[in-house]
Formats: structure tokens, sequence, C-alpha cells
């Protein structure tokens, strides 16, 4: 993975918060890049800092110091070619699912009759064909972030900036969207970046995964995944996940003792 | 309608009739003075002898009601607007609109007499006086309350203030503005009620003063039944435009859960 120009470049970033006139570190140097179309994690313990890194990439919070580039410009501002999930749907409970995936594009000012179909046939790859016209509340939890996925996907962004998208889904649901967001990302090859703290999510889906301290955040390690493409929920139980599993185990583990 | 509703809509009506028959029996066995506490039956009996006058006065009132109720949800949610939109004047209005809250309306219903006559004025202006704030607080909140990370998305695709406000804040407030506009409407009654009370020769407040004054007491229990009667009428078909308008409310949600069972 040594692509001359990485989609994503993030050097030396640091983010101190000043609350109530006392300075708290957030991040400390971090420095990781991400090739184009490659999936990259960021692992690390709760509360280190992660959204911030993401934030900041996205362009809705400055660096206190360093740098980030999206495929060679430097990020002043939000860019409409990323897109994003978060953490929760947040989908807007008066649009149907539908409508909520074409928010972006409505936003966007694009032509919203050559997106509508755009739109269904997202909404078929995350498997809800059968639910465009449902109301968010008639949707279960899983499925409503099936349909963030997909709205984040609708204005073809070339990179994707995912935020814990399934910390708060049950691990049935979370190991079955793991499996759906590597059938898409497989599909559609966008530059991924997905921050977690779930080592077997992290192994499973990565190409690479960068290891953070807890705060202020710096880059522990950066691990190669080994694992052959394309890959199946199978690979779960294969000695080189396990070892994978482990091996970040122990890293994330050391930092704590 | 639904099977729960019909339900609800039963006992709430067994539940008035049982009540009434109580106070018929009452009234009779304890042989209470008409002009003290008439029995239902005699309100009743003057509400169809009179029945045209009613119709005069219930007019009167509710269009008192309904022009102070509509200039209160048109200034309220101006007012939610500018405080949302322009957040450095929210410190100027929010507190002038405590103190008009605060002072009692009761209080200057007569200086309102005084500087607007004994018209339909004085009585739409307390009315909206006492119906605005509600509509207000409720909308504002709304405004501020989109969540967290809906704005983000939308900071990201760079949308516009104008998007902001019109595609993320005013669906989100929607729910929040109903509730001010059920809270508001039932303030209305009471303000056009006052004014009338203080000062006018027509409306349903005014027949109540009449009738006190004549010790015709199951006249102005008559009124007050058509009062009250009026002032739900009104609630209600607030609520149905909700159901309609805002399904996705949180009483919107009840319905669907319903349909489901």
């Amino acid at each position: 993975m040594s692509s001359p120009k990485p989609a994503i470049e993030v050097a030396d970033l640091c983010k101190t918060y000043v609350v109530r006139g006392a300075a708290t570190a957030a991040l400390d140097r971090l420095s990781f890049s991400v090739a184009p179309q490659e999936f990259v994690s960021l692992l690390g313990p709760s509360g280190c800092g992660k959204t911030t890194v993401l934030k900041i990439i996205a362009g809705l919070t400055a660096p206190t110091e360093g740098i980030v580039k999206l495929e060679g410009h430097t990020v002043l501002g939000p860019r409409a070619d990323v897109g994003m999930v978060f953490q929760t749907p947040a989908l807007m409970r008066w649009r149907t699912a539908i409508e909520n995936v074409l928010l972006p594009a409505e936003i966007l000012s694009l032509d919203l009759r050559k997106f509508r179909g755009r739109a269904k046939d997202l909404l078929d790859l995350v498997g809800l064909s059968d639910f465009i016209n449902k109301l968010p509340n008639q949707l279960s939890g899983g499925m409503q972030q099936r349909v963030s996925i997909a709205r984040a996907l609708v204005h073809d962004p070339s990179i994707l900036l995912l935020d814990e998208p399934f910390s708060a889904l049950d691990a049935m649901t979370r190991n079955q969207l793991n499996v759906e967001l590597l059938r898409i990302w497989s599909e559609r090859k966008k530059t991924s970046l997905l921050i977690t703290h779930s080592i077997p999510e992290a192994v499973f889906l990565s190409d690479r995964v960068v290891v953070l301290t807890a705060r202020p955040a710096k880059v522990m390690d950066i691990v190669e995944i080994t694992l052959p493409r394309p890959r199946t929920p199978d690979m779960r139980v294969s000695p080189t996940f396990i070892n994978l599993v482990d091996r970040l185990g122990r890293l994330i583990g050391l930092e704590f003792a | 309608m639904n099977a729960t509703g019909v339900g609800q809509i039963v006992k709430v009506a067994l539940s008035l009739i049982v009540f009434a028959l109580l106070w018929q029996a009452a009234c009779y066995v304890f042989s209470v003075p008409t002009f003290l506490v008439p029995a239902p039956s005699d309100i009743l009996l003057r509400l169809f002898e009179k029945g045209g006058l009613y119709l005069t006065h219930t007019w009167v009132t509710f269009y008192e009601t309904l022009l102070g109720f509509a200039f209160a949800v048109l200034g309220g949610c101006l007012a939610a607007a500018v405080i949302v939109v322009v957040p450095a004047l929210r410190d100027v209005i929010m507190p002038l609109l405590l103190i008009a809250q605060i002072v009692p309306k009761v209080a200057i219903a007569p200086i309102l007499l005084i500087w607007f006559g004994y018209g339909l004025a004085p009585k739409v202006l307390i009315a909206f006086l006492i119906a605005f704030f509600p509509v207000v607080v409720n909308t504002t909140q709304g405004l501020i309350s989109v969540e967290q990370e809906l704005l983000e998305l939308g900071q990201s695709l760079k949308a516009t203030r104008w998007q902001i406000f019109w595609k993320f804040r005013v669906p989100t407030a929607l729910p929040n503005l109903f509730s001010g506009m059920k809270i508001a409407i039932t303030l209305a009654v009471i303000g056009a009620v006052i004014g009338e009370f203080v000062g006018g020769n027509r409306g349903l407040g005014y027949l109540i003063i009449i009738a006190n004054q004549e010790l015709d007491t199951p006249l102005a229990f008559a009124a007050i039944l058509v009062l009250s009667v009026g002032g739900i009428i009104l609630f209600w078909m607030i609520e149905i435009a909700e159901r309609y308008l805002v399904p996705w409310s949180s009483t919107g949600d009840a319905n669907i859960e319903m349909a489901r069972q």
C-alpha cells in the first residue's frame, strides 16, 4: 500500500481543548495515511479522541496543529466528496427512507430525478428495497443505520468516514452489518476510515488498523491485516484472524496496564 | 379511528353522564335552590330556551379567541425564528417576553380597555398576550433541538443557513409548535373571556356577568358549559391537525404502535 498520493493524509495532528482556562490535549502528533480504496480502522479506547480525528478530517473542526490532506488538498473546511456515517443513524424522522437517502443530493442541489434511481439502488444494496417509503420510526435500529449508510453514499463521495456506526447495535445485528459493509465496500471501493473500539470488527473489515493510545491519543502501532480478500464470515474463526485479534488486544491491553 | 379511541370516548362519555346524574340527584334530594346550584336539567333547559342568544355570544367569543390565537401563533413563530437565527437578539427578546408573561393579564385588562375601547381589539389583544408565551417557548425549544449529528451532516455537506433552517430546524420544531398551540388555544379562550368580563356588551364572558347580576345561575352555568365545550372542540381540532401534519411526533409514534397491535 505505497501509493504515491494517499487519499487521506494526516500529519502531526494535535488538538488541544481549553476548558475553563485549563488546556487538555486530545490528540498528540497523530500521523497516518490511507491509500485510495483502502479500508483503514482507527482502534482505541473509548473517549481517546477518535471522533475528534474524524471531525478534523471531515473539516468540521480545525486542528490546533498539523495538517490533513484529502487527495492532495489541504482540508480547510467541509468537502462534499466525503460521506459520513455517525454513531446514531441521525435520520430525519419526518422523511421516508428514500427521502433521507436523498438529503445530501438535495443539499448539494443535484438533479433529484436522476438521483432517485440511485437512491433506490443504494437502498437495494443495503437490503431495504421493501422499505423505501417507511418512516424511520417504522424501522429497526439496524435498518436505520443501513439507511444512513445509503445516505452517505448517495452523492458518490470518494471517501467514507464511519464513526463507530455499529456501536449502538446488538452483537448479532452488528456482525451482520459488518458483513454488509464489507460487501458494499467491495462493490463500491470507497476509501474508508472506520472508527471503532471493537477489535474483531476492525480486523474483519480493514486492510490496516491504526491503534491509538488513551488520551491524549497517539499512534501506538499500525497493524497490517493479512487476512485474504474477499473475506467471508467463516474467517472469523481462522487462526490468522484469532492471532490478529489477540495481537491487537495485547497492544490495547498493554496501554491499560 | 381505532377501537382503543372509540373505547376511550365511551369511557369519558359514561363518566360524564354518571357525574351529571349524581349532580341531578343531589340537587333533588337536598332541594338545593336553583340560584345557588342549578341542576343539570335546569341548565340544559336554559340552554335550549335561549339557543339563538348563545349562538351570537358564542360566535363573538370564539371569533376573539381565534383571532388572538392566530396572532399568537404567527407572532410566536416569528419571535422563535428570530431568537434562533440571531442568537445575539435572544438576550434582548427573552427578558421582554418573560416580563410580558409575568405581568398578570387580568390586571392590565382595564388599562387595555382605556387604550383600545370596548370593541374587539382589547379582547383579541388579551387573548394574544396570554397565548403568545407557550408558542414562543415551545417553538424555540423545537428549533434548537435538532440532533447534533444531523447538524454535523448538514455542515459536512456545506448546507446554507437557509437550508439548515428550513430543512432541519423547522420540521424538527413542528411537534413542539403543536404542543405550544394546544396550550395556547385553551389560554386564548381564557383571554377572550377576561376581556369580556372587564368591559363589553357581547360574548359569553359578558353573558356570565349579566347572568350573575340577575342571579340567573342556570344561564351562567349554561354559558360556562358552552365555553368549555367550545374550548375542547378547538383543542381537538388542533390535535387532529397534528395527527395529519406531524405523524412522526410522539403522538404519531403511539398511533403507529397502536396500529401494530
